[in-house]
């Protein structure tokens, strides 16, 4: 019983770090289309400079904490704008070239990373209680997955929020679902993109910061390895659907610490066969809109 | 008043690879007026539309809208211009209520702030504005409806609704009939006459031949992708050519 309530928090832990990935990749492919594979770079990016700002404020403390969540948010949020606002922009419909240009952008800026933090894993220091466990019902449970699950869940609240009832919302909605029929009722949609890079960007950013409390090291390495799992969890959720993600992302997290468990480690392997039966019993995903 | 027309298409043209869509098509509707477009399948009348609101460019030829040169404008540009259309297959979105639908035409007519985290209210302009054409239509207890729940005809009066929210100057209708179960047809017709009343310039393509006849002020028939005649309905079903053309086929 406390193995299987540690499993199913451990992987709503890690749910949570997939969702604040693949919330971002499903809203942006969602609306314009686009498969970002630069998502992964967001996340790096601010994982590094919140570490570096947090650290510098008040390392190992919750207000460090605090100021590098802020910090990671934000430069995820203006990476991404600047991203969408620089190159993604000019190659609106062209899905190859979108594609090669954020693999490119991807491995360049792993290597820049490389360049300034080096290859190595930097080890990082975090508040005392989230090295600690709390114990429910006989689980000993890492404490820092309660503060990821708390946080996804604010920005799963705070992204519904701001497409039910703000004008841009209304916009997005639309838009995913009738991008040209927006566009004739007189509205300019690339606003909006700009608009759901940021806020893809922003909870990508703070996925950075968490996963480095997570893994307990920053490394240029962090958002490729979370990316692929963001990718299968938008695909199996289905590709727009941010309800979709959030399901998906618990659904897959679990499944992997089940089978990492229970079959020998095998975690990865159960997720890329999950992926696979979703593609081939219901290619649309979860709750993907019918193609 | 303006004294150049509302909407003017000079010498339009489209090719699309060798085939010959559109050829030479000059036509001028004035301020107020409703046009039918008429003609048999295939004879470039959606197309014409297409033209006219930006989703096609033509090869040859010019669009002005209300004495403005839109011809190389994309889509939206034209639309808070001042042009707004509806197409033959249901416009909707239909994963979002009947308010929210016309709201959003509503919001595209005000323009944005910069107001991206502004909370829309029932008290807001945009709000109001579709609250308002919803009750023009007639579908003001039906707001909180989700669209794709909504029968046929509805769906056609909310498309009308989202076209009064924006407040076009020029409004084209493909089809506005299609699909509608007849004893919908005369509310729908009223719909439309609203929708002309306000003093827009009103062009429609329809089938429906008695609709076409008791609404318009002129009726353009194209045939082959060429505009055959232009004039009032009357003279139209005399001229000898219109009747061989189309309404030899149709029968």
């Amino acid at each position: 019983m406390s193995t299987l309530l540690l499993l199913i928090i451990t992987g709503l832990g890690l749910g949570a770090l997939y969702f604040l990935v693949a919330s971002g990749l499903s809203l942006i492919y969602g609306l314009m289309g686009v498969l970002n594979f630069a998502h992964g770079s967001f996340l790096t990016i601010s994982a590094f400079l919140g570490w570096e700002v947090g650290r510098r404020v008040s390392d190992g403390t919750w207000a460090g904490l605090a100021i590098s969540a802020v910090v990671g948010m934000l430069v995820g949020a203006v990476v991404a704008a600047a991203t969408e606002y620089l190159l993604i922009r000019r190659l609106y419909e062209r899905h190859i070239e979108q594609a090669l240009v954020t693999v490119g952008l991807a491995l360049a800026s792993v290597a820049l990373f490389e360049g300034i933090w080096g290859t190595d894993p930097i080890y990082t220091q975090k508040p005392e209680w989230l090295g600690q466990t709390t114990e429910i019902l006989g689980a000993k449970i890492p404490n820092d997955r309660f503060l990821l699950i708390a946080c996804a869940a604010l920005v799963l609240g705070g992204i519904v929020l701001f497409l039910q009832r703000t004008r841009y919302g209304l916009i997005i909605r639309a838009g995913v679902e009738n991008r040209s029929m927006v566009t004739a009722l007189g509205i300019d949609v690339r606003r909006s993109f700009t608009i759901v890079f940021a806020i893809g960007g922003a909870a990508a950013g703070l996925g950075g910061v968490l996963a480095s409390v997570y893994y307990g090291y920053v490394s240029a390495h962090l958002g490729s390895v979370l990316l692929i799992f963001a990718f299968i969890v938008t695909v199996i959720g289905g590709l727009g659907s941010l309800t979709g993600a959030a399901i998906a992302s618990v659904l897959v997290a679990v499944l992997q610490q089940f089978a990492n468990y229970y079959l020998g480690g095998t975690g990865d392997l159960v997720v890329v066969i999950a992926l696979a039966a979703v593609l081939l019993v219901r290619p649309r995903g979860l709750m993907g809109k019918v193609a | 008043m303006t004294d150049h027309p509302m909407l003017a298409l000079e010498h339009v043209g489209l090719r699309i690879g060798g085939a010959r869509i559109l050829h030479d098509v000059s036509l001028q509707v004035a301020p107020g007026e409703m046009l039918g477009v008429i003609g048999p399948n295939g004879a470039g009348k959606t197309t014409l539309f297409n033209v006219i609101s930006g989703v096609v460019r033509p090869t040859g030829g010019v669009v002005l809208l209300d004495g403005q040169d839109v011809t190389g404008e994309p889509i939206h540009r034209r639309a808070t211009a001042g042009l707004g259309r509806t197409f033959q297959t249901s416009s909707l979105f239909p994963a979002l209520s009947v308010l929210e639908n016309v709201r959003l035409a509503a919001q595209a007519h005000a323009g944005h702030a910069a107001s991206v985290f502004r909370t829309p209210r029932r008290t807001d302009a945009a709000t109001r504005a579709a609250l308002d054409a919803l009750a023009e239509v007639g579908l003001a207890d039906r707001a909180e409806a989700g669209a794709a729940g909504l029968a046929h005809g509805e769906k056609r009066k909310v498309e009308i609704a989202m076209l009064i929210a924006m407040d076009p100057k020029v409004v084209l209708l493909d089809e506005p009939m299609a699909g509608v179960a007849s004893g919908d047809v005369p509310a729908i017709t009223e719909v439309i006459r609203g929708l002309h009343r306000g003093g827009r310039t009103v062009l429609m393509v329809e089938h429906h031949m008695e609709v076409v006849l008791g609404l318009v002020d002129r009726v353009a028939v194209m045939h082959h992708g060429e505009l055959l005649a232009v004039d009032t309905p009357e003279a139209v079903m005399a001229n000898p050519t219109v009747q061989s053309a189309y309404l030899g086929e149709a029968v």
